[in-house]
């Protein structure tokens, strides 16, 4: 037992190391982001440029095989990369969907036409790809889709919104699970598309979030046109295709848990007062630090068995789908704690207090964001108690119904 | 990255399981806990001929001279069994007091005989809680006087590593002026006992800080009991996810209510963060890093919160029938409380890891 690499992986680690000193820029600060001080446009040109050198190098797919323009790599030596690469100044999300979902479903689906076109810009960062799955009326229940797709010749004819699309605003490409079939039963009736975002009918509006930010986007379609030959997967066959998207998401070991926050509650309380004594020195103040340590701990230990199941060419466990569960929790109750220590200060906005202020802020109105995002709380439990548990699933209605009849309900 | 174990430590652990299962029973277990045996004999036997017991024991004091990774698939084991035997009284607190505070002669004396099973051993630490206990022991360098209050498998030992202030000591309990009483508790399957000494001959380990040392046999004595924990937690889960499969009301599978399934995904997420745990305790102890106390301290946090957590809702989660004494639930009920407690609460131990953080973060 060790936290070590294998030689292999150490030679690997060493030869990203190499490169990324000879290409990329080292963060100054720990808090520094990429394309601080440029507008959105010059920061998507930078990040455009970056993404193109890593596509060249090989290292934007590691794990695909070479002839699709990858390392023919393993997923180890991904996770390395991306541990490497943490310290670079370098475009954080941007790319995260077109190589994490929508070319990975065109390099599995698409004729081979449609991969020459599709793979090489999209790696190397030209063309951006968005998800296009959720709904107003298909969260967790994403076979309720009701965006329409209705067969026109050779053409397809696409009315509907989809919601909760990250990068559209600057996507160039989708892949959207459409309704084609609404007489069989919701899940049965679905089929995936490439779509341009650019194609008239396609209308993007931000979502203003709680936080203030604005990450996602509504996109709305009326009478947007796909050609046939933009169909991923059989007629009706949109399902499979979006498990198999979803897929790619079990052998990646997230979890996004930063590993320093008790350091902030005890730098928090080093300075805050509790009953005219430093607050670090009371034992419920101190036994709070030591359970946000051990959630944040915990999930980065659950992820080190992970890169172990990884390491030795495995798939990661199922206590992998745990990580997220407990992470994003732990965010929300460490923040709170944070702003309680703080007393009626801790009432005030980040920009009047300065310090840790704006980290801690933005854990706290994101967290919520973070718990529904990918899989909500409860969802999740559903998914350790039926897929690890092996617990009966839910009681279902709407299996066998014809999707029309569910839609009149 | 390679944090996990090895093929050969699983199948060590595999032979563990195999045997236990066969002969910790349920009813094995119920032997000790209705008063008919003082220790499950043939478990215990069993453990030390397959040097499971003594893994941690190198070769030359008579033991299987593997190592603490084995030792803690062995503990995860014995606490998945609830095996009624004197693995933490003789093996993580006395032979682990004796090898890392004993002299060569004193090591060569005692850990053999512990190994081979031939001598049970215990040991109580005061620096384990902060409180003090009511009437400390003394010791003039040669004799040893007063009570040791709770000792672990007191009734059955035959000898004992006692701290007094900063020495460990080292004591035959079947010397004179020794009266032990067995008091009855709340997990009679892993007995506890009053000793008096009335200036019993005992002999002063060589180490020169016994409270450090103390310390340390504590920390691993602490991820050692958390992979216990973690084993138990496990079982008491697995057995109420089967009877939730079982048992039907409303027209329904038990289990196939989300207030059930939510309550067991938690418990397993519970179980899994505080194995995360108990497997970097396990790293720091056999690397013998730097990290040990902290590693040690949030395993013990995690694994008791974890056991406690699936104890007591395993009995919830099996309604009435879980409250009858037929069914094993309160077998792991009353063990997790009992290993809650043994070395030093939950409480003390989060405030222990609250301590080596905040030094961390000096």
């Amino acid at each position: 037992m060790d936290f070590n690499d294998s030689p292999d992986e150490a030679a690997f680690r060493e030869e990203v190391r190499g490169w990324l000193a000879a290409n990329g820029r080292r963060r100054t600060r720990p808090d520094e982001v990429f394309g601080e001080g440029l507008d959105e446009a010059a920061k998507l040109a930078l990040a455009k440029t970056w993404q193109a050198k890593k596509a060249a190098a090989g290292y934007a797919a590691i794990t695909w095989p070479r002839e699709a323009g990858g390392m023919g790599g393993t997923a180890m030596q991904q996770v390395i990369y991306q541990q490497e690469e943490a310290a670079y100044l370098v475009p954080q999300m941007i790319f995260e969907v077109s190589i994490g979902m929508g070319l990975p479903t065109v390099l599995r689906w698409a004729a081979p036409e449609l991969k020459a076109r599709f793979l090489r810009p999209g790696l190397a960062g030209e063309e951006i790809w968005c998800q296009l799955f959720s709904e107003p009326g298909a969260g967790s229940d994403t076979g309720a889709v009701r965006t329409r797709a209705v067969r026109d010749g050779d053409e397809w004819l696409i009315n509907g919104q989809k919601v909760w699309t990250s990068s559209a605003h600057f996507g160039d490409f989708g892949i959207l699970l459409a309704r084609t079939d609404w007489d069989k039963p919701k899940q049965d009736g679905l089929t995936m598309f490439i779509v341009d975002l650019k194609a008239p009918g396609v209308e993007i509006r931000p979502i203003h979030q709680m936080s203030g930010d604005s990450e996602f986007n509504e996109v709305f379609f009326t009478d947007v046109r796909i050609p046939d030959q933009y169909r991923l997967g059989p007629e009706g066959g949109g399902w499979k295709v979006m498990l198999s998207t979803l897929m790619q998401e079990r052998l990646s070991v997230g979890g996004n848990l930063p590993t320093d926050l008790h350091r902030h509650l005890i730098d928090l309380a080093r300075t805050c007062v509790w009953d005219e004594r430093p607050a670090i020195e009371d034992a419920r103040v101190r036994a709070r630090i030591a359970d946000a340590y051990l959630d944040q701990q915990g999930v980065s230990l659950i992820i080190s068995r992970g890169l172990t199941a990884l390491s030795k060419g495995k798939t990661p466990g199922p206590e992998m789908s745990i990580t997220k569960l407990v992470a994003a929790k732990a965010m929300q109750e460490i923040s709170s704690f944070a702003m309680e220590l703080a007393g009626p200060e801790g009432l005030l906005a980040s920009e009047a207090l300065g310090g840790d202020w704006p980290y801690l802020q933005r854990l706290w109105l994101g967290s919520p964001g973070a718990r529904i995002a990918g899989g909500t709380d409860e969802v999740l439990r559903n998914v350790i108690a039926e897929r690890v548990l092996g617990l009966p699933g839910e009681i279902r209605t709407d299996r066998k119904v014809p999707f029309r009849e569910l839609d009149r309900t | 990255m390679n944090f996990d174990f090895s093929d050969d430590q699983r199948l060590l652990q595999e032979a563990v399981r195999t045997m236990l299962a066969e002969n910790s029973t349920s009813q094995a277990v119920r032997e000790v806990l209705e008063g008919r045996a003082t220790h499950s004999a043939k478990v215990w036997q069993n453990l030390i001929e397959m040097g499971a017991a003594a893994a941690a024991i190198p070769e030359s004091y008579g033991g299987a001279g593997l190592g603490y990774l084995e030792l803690c698939l062995v503990a995860e084991e014995a606490g998945r069994h609830l095996a009624a035997v004197p693995l933490s009284s003789s093996i993580y607190l006395a032979a682990e007091a004796l090898q890392r505070a004993g002299s060569e002669a004193q090591k060569r004396r005692w850990l053999p005989g512990i190994a081979q099973g031939e001598v049970i051993a215990t040991a109580a630490f005061t620096s384990a809680e902060r409180y003090r206990a009511p009437s400390p022991l003394s010791f003039d360098g040669q004799r040893l006087t007063g009570t040791s209050p709770v000792l672990p498998d007191g009734a059955i030992a035959q000898l004992a590593v006692l701290q007094v202030g900063k020495d460990l000591v080292v004591v035959d309990l079947n010397g004179p002026g020794v009266r032990r009483t067995a008091l009855p508790t709340i997990d009679p399957t892993r007995p506890l006992a009053q000793i008096e000494f009335a200036g019993t001959p005992a002999e002063r380990l060589e180490a020169a800080d016994g409270a450090a040392v103390a310390a340390r046999v504590l920390d691993a004595a602490a991820v050692l009991l958390a992979f216990e924990q973690v084993g138990g937690a496990a079982r008491i889960l697995e057995l109420a996810r089967d009877y939730s499969l079982e048992r039907k009301a409303f027209g329904r599978q038990i289990g196939s209510f989300q207030a059930l399934k939510h309550k067991m995904a938690d418990i397993y997420t519970r179980i899994e963060l505080a194995r995360a745990h108990a497997y970097y305790g396990a790293w720091a102890l056999s690397s013998d890093a730097p990290e040990l106390p902290r590693a040690a301290a949030a395993a013990r946090v995690a694994a008791t919160r974890a056991f406690l957590i699936a104890a007591e809702e395993g009995i919830e989660l099996h309604g009435g029938i879980g409250f009858t004494w037929e069914m094993d639930c309160h077998l792991y009920y009353r063990r997790a409380r009992h290993l809650a407690q043994l070395i030093g609460s939950e409480h003390a131990w989060r405030a222990r890891l609250a301590d080596e953080l905040i030094k961390e973060a000096a």
